[in-house]
């Protein structure tokens, strides 16, 4: 039935600008639906990317996030004594003692200000990150009033870049390097020493205990250890699944956003469908009337005119992709609602999300329709033909 | 001149009965009418408008079905039909002409007349064999490429004309095929429908008011009030 498809297309073809301007409503919902499901991917991608299989994360029993998680300084003297930990080539364990807190920063240009993770790091916590590493100047000195930057954050924030000052906690800082992080959360964050950052903001416990595992498949062995230990009140997480947890709420959020604000605009674009398919009905009367005398049965005219909006549909799908892809060249920043401070992240179009854009777009294209085309098989044949 | 008197029937009615409905009455058009076409035919059907002329074609053809009576054409009684076996009927049996062509605009002329073989299974090659044969039968071969909008009407018409035969059907019904026409386009289609029926043998139904088109029929009837009569005496005296 090629010229039954011919037939569609080049009927759209005819009508060009009103078909175009159909389906470049429909383009600009699949736009918004799938760039914010890129946004949910990029999300998640950027938080996920941030921890490695073979590392656990400690933290107090309970809390979601390193941001409200006291792990006091005994506490993590035990979890390093504990077996199932790698050991480094000095033969001590592979654990790093950190600390997290979030301060406000000024943004470059004057912008306001805006949240930052400040991450308290001991000396093992680059080499447990192989995600991260020093891109441009040296790590901070244990004692000394030094801060290395992630590439992302030197940028957004004011006295970040290299051999700049921030001032926080009351005092001076420098910036002695930056972190190349890729994608990732640290990219967003701002490492001092863990201990001088305890004096600096007078805390009395750490945030989480980072550890790299002897063998990945040792964690429950530590998490028996651990949660049977009447003096610990701690947790036990793979790194990969603390920082999936961290990125769910905000990620499930956006995916209702995006499907609600889609599904929202989709009726104007359903409608505009419908609107140009009845006129295209309407125009062709004549032409049902003698596909219909010729011998076509009703079920042909129906997918004749399906089809076009089908093809409709694909059309503004298309579009509304392509300009979706070009979204992948963008980074954004959102705050990560899980630790209120700032991420920064891309955009990103992955296969499942493409097909589900389509599928949308189409799914709008048959709604759009679905009663044009009945309209058009039911007539009556003689009616149609007297239109002539 | 005359069809062979022996020949088959071809269409025949019975008592057929047609009635419109309109607001709150009912208006009769045709009453317990009888006809008989015979294979090979030329039949014009003539008389004032609104006589029900079109009314009759359409029954015949399928496109329509009578409130009461019986229409059988080449041995199927067409008013025993589903409405999807009638669809079906006409797809392989009646080919059709009407006044203002009905082509369809975004179809080449190869296109148009290739469009009802759609409904016969026949492959994408042999289907455009014989929509070429067709259009060749037209003498518009040169222009299968182009759309009706780059056609002259009298091309439109031999275009809807080959679309009419390209099935084989037995039947062809031509409703005031020439209404549209200046002189000498309706010549040409005259030309051809006569072709139609000594060449090819259809049987050729043509409504029309134009005395001149009717003179090239082998019957010439004219519907007035519900009652057939023979009008052949009714045309010009230089019939002939
Ligand atoms: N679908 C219809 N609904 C109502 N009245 C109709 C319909 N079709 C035809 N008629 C009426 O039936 C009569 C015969 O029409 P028609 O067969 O078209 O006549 P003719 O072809 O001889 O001009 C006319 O009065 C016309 O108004």
């Amino acid at each position: 039935m090629a010229l039954i498809l011919a037939y569609s297309l080049r009927n759209l073809l005819a009508r060009r600008l009103t078909a175009a301007l159909t389906a470049g409503g429909m383009a600009l919902v699949v736009f918004v639906f799938a760039a914010i499901l890129m946004l949910a991917e990029g999300l998640e991608r950027a938080l996920v990317d941030s921890g490695s299989p073979e590392n656990a994360v400690v933290l107090r029993k309970g809390s979601n996030s390193e941001v409200q998680s006291p792990v006091a300084v005994a506490e993590a003297a035990i979890v390093e004594s504990l077996p199932g930990i790698a050991a480094g080539a000095d033969g001590r364990p592979l654990v790093a003692r950190e600390l997290v807190v979030l301060i406000q920063l000024p943004r470059r240009g004057g912008e306001g200000t805006s949240n930052v993770t400040l991450r308290g790091v001991a000396e093992r916590s680059l080499r447990l990150r192989p995600q991260v590493r020093l891109a441009a100047g040296r790590e901070p000195q244990p004692g000394l009033p030094e801060v290395v930057v992630g590439q992302g954050a030197a940028q957004r924030f004011a006295g970040a870049g290299l051999h700049e000052e921030l001032a926080f906690a009351n005092r001076t800082w420098r910036v002695v390097g930056l972190l190349d992080a890729g994608n990732t959360a640290f990219d967003s964050e701002i490492w001092a020493d863990a201990d001088l950052l305890l004096q600096a903001f007078r805390r009395r416990s750490y945030s989480s205990v980072l550890l790299r595992l002897a063998e990945p498949g040792r964690l429950e062995e530590l998490r028996g250890r651990l949660e049977g230990d009447p003096r610990l009140s701690l947790e036990v997480k793979r790194e990969i699944d603390y920082y999936r947890e961290q990125s769910e709420a905000t990620a499930t959020f956006l995916r209702i956003l995006g499907t609600a604000l889609a599904a929202i605009f989709s009726v104007g674009a359903v409608v505009g469908a419908m609107i140009t398919l009845y006129a295209a009905v309407a125009h062709r009367t004549a032409e049902i009337g003698i596909l219909r005398a010729l011998g076509f049965p009703r079920g042909v005219i129906l997918a004749a005119f399906l089809t076009e909006a089908v093809f409709l549909g694909l059309a503004g799908g298309l579009a509304g992709m392509l300009a979706a892809a070009g979204l992948e060249a963008l980074t954004v920043s959102t705050t990560n609602f899980q630790t209120f401070s700032e991420v920064v992240f891309r955009f990103r179009l992955s296969g499942p999300i493409a097909l589900e854009a389509l599928g949308f777009a189409l799914l709008m294209g048959l709604a759009g329709g679905l009663l044009p085309a009945l309209r058009a098989a039911r007539m009556n044949l003689l009616e149609a033909l007297g239109r002539g | 001149m005359n069809p062979d008197a022996e020949a088959p029937v071809l269409v025949e009615l019975a008592g057929v009965r047609k009635s419109f409905r309109r607001g709150g009455e009912t208006l009769p058009v045709l009453e317990g009418l009888s006809l008989r076409v015979r294979r090979g035919e030329f039949f014009a059907l003539m008389g004032p408008s609104g006589s029900g002329k079109s009314t009759l074609l359409h029954l015949i053809a399928g496109l329509d079905r009578p409130d009461a009576g019986a229409i059988r054409v080449g041995g199927v009684e067409i008013t025993a039909l589903s409405e999807a076996e009638l669809t079906a009927w006409r797809a392989r049996r009646v080919g059709f002409v009407f006044q203002f062509y009905h082509l369809i605009p975004v179809l080449t002329a190869l296109e148009n007349v290739e469009l009802p073989l759609l409904l016969t299974g026949l492959d994408r090659r042999r289907r455009r064999a014989h929509a070429e044969l067709a259009l060749e039968l037209v003498g518009l071969a040169d222009r299968r490429g182009h759309t009706p909008a780059r056609l002259s009407g009298g091309q439109q018409q031999r275009v809807a004309i080959a679309r009419a035969i390209v099935t084989d059907p037995p039947l062809v019904v031509a409703d005031e095929p020439t209404g549209d026409l200046d002189r000498s386009s309706a010549g040409e289609i005259l030309d051809l429908l006569e072709g139609l029926c000594t060449n090819l043998g259809k049987t050729i139904l043509l409504v029309t008011h134009d005395p001149r088109a009717a003179r090239r029929a082998h019957t010439v009837r004219a519907l007035d009030k519900g009652v057939l009569t023979d009008a052949r005496e009714a045309l010009d005296p230089q019939c002939r």
